[in-house]
């Protein structure tokens, strides 16, 4: 711990620019594969999460085994079983060879976490759809809305008040969960990291680290908070500015 | 699939089970320690005022630092700085950042009590670690259950991250069933899938407890 205020160590650290440099291509890594994976995620919530609400009890079945299933196994297990079986699928499926059926870290990384929150994510659609009473899509009918209206105006609201704050907080979440890229070899910040401490023993390595990882993630931990408050205010009434423009 | 059976032999299965029993017992050591100290920072951060605003700020950093940062990064620290048994390591990093999350899960719970169960406390003489004691600690729990439960499903599914510092929790010891016998994707399917059905059941028994505490609560 007392090497947290080593300033020898530190220089160390930052003397040379190369190691800085691979640092950050680290943190860029981090940043890339978890945009990606929340776009997948995303989909896939959606895909799910409007399912698991629909008429039909087959497409809820299937959303229900979908986010059990995810929701109930581990995320380094489940990037494994891609890591292994991928390859493996694909040199039977297209007759390949073994190095040619290999695909680069980035892709089970994305597809791990992707997948993950995926499941997550559809649990949080589903609950901010339940969470508006069907009488208010019947009231704006009966006030002459048409359905792209009723949904632009009523409905949409309230549901996306209620599906920000979790959202925000599963982004965060999956900021975290990218570092399973290390694991199976994906250059991230963290593999960077731990290279770097354990080609020199210099434990300020992993400080840096943290500090990174700190900055893409508090952020979103004050917005996940600001969200929350702001989803427990209750509308106003918005003043006439734009008829003033127009 | 016979060949896929023929891995499951008894001294592969025991051998994979032994890694069960370290997952669950570093899991269960979590959470009551991750209890112990969520509860005392909990506390720190929401009624230390006036003078003790440091100790406040304090734990708030500690909470948002370990909120904010991949567990992984602390599992590799904890393993670079100390020294011990795989059973101490992996207990010691997990409650770390553990309690940071049942710290705010605690909170929650303190936050959702009345201000009168203060008032009627104080009003009775009793002091602030008494009412804490005897009236607003038991009531927090009881309504944190469901949470915390929540909380150990994470961690016995976050345990798989100590296979990067080679302790061997239950995936770390069927990566290496997987390793020493398959060679084709059949038998690939089948070890991960033995795994997948051993985390699913632990898990999902957990959620099921959830849902019918919940329902439980709810009703009385």
């Amino acid at each position: 711990m007392s090497s947290l205020f080593n300033m020898d160590k530190w220089s160390r650290l930052f003397a040379d620019p190369e190691i800085i440099k691979g640092f950050f291509e680290g943190m860029k890594l981090t940043i890339i594969v978890s945009v990606c994976g929340l776009m997948l995620a995303l989909v896939l919530g959606i895909i799910f999460g409007v399912m698991s609400v629909s008429k039909s009890k087959v497409l809820r079945g299937i959303a229900r085994v979908y986010v059990e299933f995810f929701q109930n196994t581990p995320l380094v297990l489940q990037t494994f079983f891609y890591y292994y079986s991928l390859p493996a699928i694909r040199r039977t499926l297209f007759h390949m060879s073994v190095k040619e059926a290999r695909l680069p870290a980035n892709v089970y990384g994305i597809m791990g976490v992707g997948i993950y929150h995926g499941a997550y994510i559809s649990e949080v659609i589903r609950a901010g759809i339940e969470a508006v009473p069907k009488g208010q899509l019947e009231a704006a009918y009966s006030q002459g809305f048409t359905t792209i209206q009723a949904m632009r105006y009523i409905i949409l609201p309230q549901t996306l008040k209620m599906i920000f704050p979790p959202l925000t907080n599963q982004a965060l979440n999956l900021v975290k969960n990218s570092s399973v890229l290390a694991l199976i070899g994906g250059f991230d910040l963290m593999y960077k990291s731990n290279s770097y401490v354990c080609a020199t023993s210099n434990i300020c390595g992993y400080f840096l680290c943290a500090m990174m990882y700190f900055i893409i993630c508090f952020p979103l931990a004050r917005l996940t908070k600001y969200l929350e408050v702001r989803a427990q205010r209750n509308p106003v009434v918005k003043t006439a500015k734009k008829a003033e423009v127009v | 699939m016979q060949e896929v059976l023929a891995i499951f032999t008894r001294a592969n299965i025991v051998y994979m089970l032994k890694g069960l029993l370290l997952t669950v017992e570093i899991a269960v050591t979590t959470i009551i320690l991750s209890l112990i100290f969520g509860t005392v920072l909990a506390m720190i951060r929401n009624y230390c005022k006036g003078k003790l605003k440091i100790f406040s700020l304090l734990a708030t950093a500690y909470i948002e630092l370990f909120r904010c940062t991949p567990n992984l990064l602390w599992i590799y620290f904890m393993y670079f700085e100390f020294k011990g048994s795989q059973y101490f390591i992996g207990t010691m990093t997990f409650t770390v950042f553990t309690s940071a999350v049942v710290a705010e899960i605690v909170r929650g719970g303190f936050n959702a009590i009345h201000k009168g169960q203060f008032e009627g406390a104080y009003s009775q003489g009793f002091n602030f670690f008494q009412t804490m004691w005897y009236v607003i600690i038991p009531q927090t729990y009881k309504n944190i259950i469901p949470a915390l439960l929540s909380q150990m499903t994470t961690v016995i599914k976050d345990t798989c991250f100590l296979r990067a510092v080679a302790i061997t929790e239950f995936m770390w010891q069927s990566m290496v069933i997987v390793g020493q016998y398959c060679d084709t994707l059949p038998k690939i399917c089948g070890v991960f899938a033995f795994m997948a059905l051993v985390y699913f059941l632990i898990n999902f028994a957990l959620s099921l407890a959830v849902r019918a505490y919940q329902k439980k609560i709810s009703v009385s």
